[in-house]
């Protein structure tokens, strides 16, 4: 019998089903999800504040700790971006450094997701499994970098460390192990009736939605949207890797439609594609410097002398990262703005998390591989505390504002 | 519990369990509510809008119980100094039994911690 009453069911701040401190308010009919409204805000660290009072080569690391699982992605845009404003010429043998780094982190990054979703929905062997093959990468990452997260890698104008002879023999070593395993693991995820059943037809995004609510990464992928900043925006070793292109279901003979499924084997053909960019960059890694040369004191002195604006974009595995700063004669930048993708992927779960069952409520919210310490952001609230909703309009006229009196101090 | 951390703690948390390094050959256990728990790790600084929550989920721990604070972040605000979101690291709001340091800490730190932690607990049962 179908009721008329919709009744709301309380999810987080904190709740073992998310790793991450985040609320969800359903409305829910029945067992259907009618409706959903996100509280987000409880992980905001004000790090685009403190940044303003950082100098260049601190706020790399500070970058760092946006993300656990995507260290490397949001310093890289940083360094990007500064690069862009300075005419910094990174070396060949850095790009391809930066690239093998990047693609290592993916690797690990979605290696962890699979097993995640795979505890979402009650598949703990699957977890184990994973999550056991993904400490092989980071046995590498930490030869390579010094550290299992938190790398440490990136510097302005190149890399910090080089890959030694040792090194490289690590790389091919796990590339070969993860070979070997690839076949397995994409057998079980794709393949098998469990998974199958709890994937396919839930959580749907059609390509119009994501098209419309700008998602990026693995998420617009799975909808079938054709992006991917690899290959639309190329930059380190990117340029050179002609055959790259962004990964679809359609690689494995499926028609997208956007559920859980096809976000999954998204991801894990690009486990595949990782392998492959780490195979390529490898065998044609040039000789040459890791860095400009200059070190943390000259580099900073450089820095101050400039003004003007900067953007630097670069696939994260969760999908497009923005970093914009402003450079302003001073000894640390005047503004910096960090888009992390699921800033971008939170807004895909209004639609998603509409008419499914409750059960499905964790695998949705986890098919888009969130990351609420990289998205959270202040609930703008009033003085007497009373919170408000603000309109499109409103929030755009109130960014320009922001932005243009930022612009104003570095223009005078 | 998560109040404000970048993650990078709470993979390594998971990573403990995980067959590699295999706290549950301890009898260390992950629980789904406060209310099974001994111990209660906490990652990240505490920052204004979760201060509440925690302090909930604290009281909801049966006694005896101890607190690990897992991360530089929580031990001491680590890089967020300046920050004007946060509340204070982990002891200002919770009385703490173990540090845990490291930017993350590794799960050898980490199952070494929750040992000591252990230790001091059978004390308090006796």
């Amino acid at each position: 019998m179908k009721s008329d009453i919709t009744y709301p069911l309380n999810i987080g701040p904190v709740h073992p089903a998310f790793k991450e401190p985040i609320k969800f308010t359903f409305r829910i009919e029945g067992e259907k999800v009618v409706g959903a409204d996100i509280d987000f805000g409880y992980t905001h660290r004000a790090i685009e504040r403190i940044a303003q009072e950082r100098n260049y080569i601190q706020i790399i690391y500070l970058l760092e700790r946006v993300c656990g699982i995507c260290s490397f992605s949001h310093p890289m845009a940083y360094c990007l971006a500064i690069e862009d404003v300075a005419g910094i010429e990174v070396p060949p043998r850095a790009r391809y450094i930066r690239t093998i780094v990047g693609e290592l982190e993916r690797l690990h990054s979605h290696l962890l997701w699979t097993g995640v979703a795979a505890h979402e929905i009650g598949f703990d062997t699957l977890f184990m499994y994973t999550w056991n093959i993904r400490e092989k990468v980071l046995d590498c990452l930490e030869e390579l970098t010094g550290n299992r997260i938190n790398y440490a890698m990136l510097t302005i104008g190149g890399v910090r460390r080089d890959i030694t002879a040792d090194n490289a023999q690590t790389i091919h070593q796990v590339l070969e192990y993860y070979e070997e395993l690839y076949n397995r693991t994409s057998e079980i995820l794709l393949d098998d009736l469990t998974l199958r059943a709890r994937t396919e037809g839930v959580g749907i995004l059609t390509i119009e939605q994501a098209e419309r609510l700008c998602a990026v990464g693995p998420t617009a992928r799975g909808s079938g949207l054709m992006k991917d900043v690899r290959v639309d925006y190329p930059v380190n070793a990117y340029y050179e890797i002609l055959w790259l292109k962004p990964v679809s279901p359609r690689d494995i003979g499926k028609e997208p439609i956007g559920d859980v499924y096809d976000r999954m084997a998204v991801r894990v053909l690009e486990i595949q594609q990782a392998i492959k960019i780490i195979q390529f960059c490898m065998e044609n890694l040039p000789e040459g410097d890791i860095n400009t040369g200059s070190g943390a004191v000259k580099m900073i002195n450089a820095l101050k002398k400039l003004e003007g604006e900067g953007v630097g974009r670069y696939e994260a595995p969760r999908g497009e990262v923005c970093h914009y700063v402003i450079l302003d004669n001073q000894e640390h930048p005047v503004q910096i703005k960090v888009k992390a993708p699921t800033y971008s992927n939170g807004f895909t779960w209004a639609p998603m998390l509409t008419n499914i069952e409750i059960a499905d409520i964790p695998i949705v919210v986890a098919s888009i591989d969130p990351c609420v310490a990289c998205a959270d952001r202040m609930t703008y609230v009033q003085a007497d505390g009373s919170r408000t909703t603000i309109s499109w309009e409103e929030l755009r006229a109130k960014s320009i504002q922001k932005y243009k009196g930022v612009r104003r101090q570095w223009m005078k | 519990m998560n109040t404000g951390s970048c993650n990078a703690c709470d993979i390594e948390i998971l990573a403990t369990l995980m067959p590699r390094y295999d706290a549950e050959r301890f009898g260390i256990k992950l629980v789904g509510s406060p209310r099974h728990a001994d111990v209660l790790l906490v990652t990240g600084t505490v920052t204004e809008k979760i201060k509440d929550n925690i302090l909930q989920v604290y009281e909801q721990v049966p006694e005896p119980k101890l607190v690990i604070v897992i991360g530089g972040c929580g031990s001491t605000k680590g890089v967020f100094q300046e920050s004007y979101a946060m509340a204070g690291p982990v002891d200002a709001i919770l009385p703490v039994d173990v540090y845990i340091p490291g930017c993350p800490p590794r799960p050898e730190a980490i199952i070494y911690g929750i040992a000591k932690a252990w230790e001091k607990l059978e004390k308090l049962q006796k």
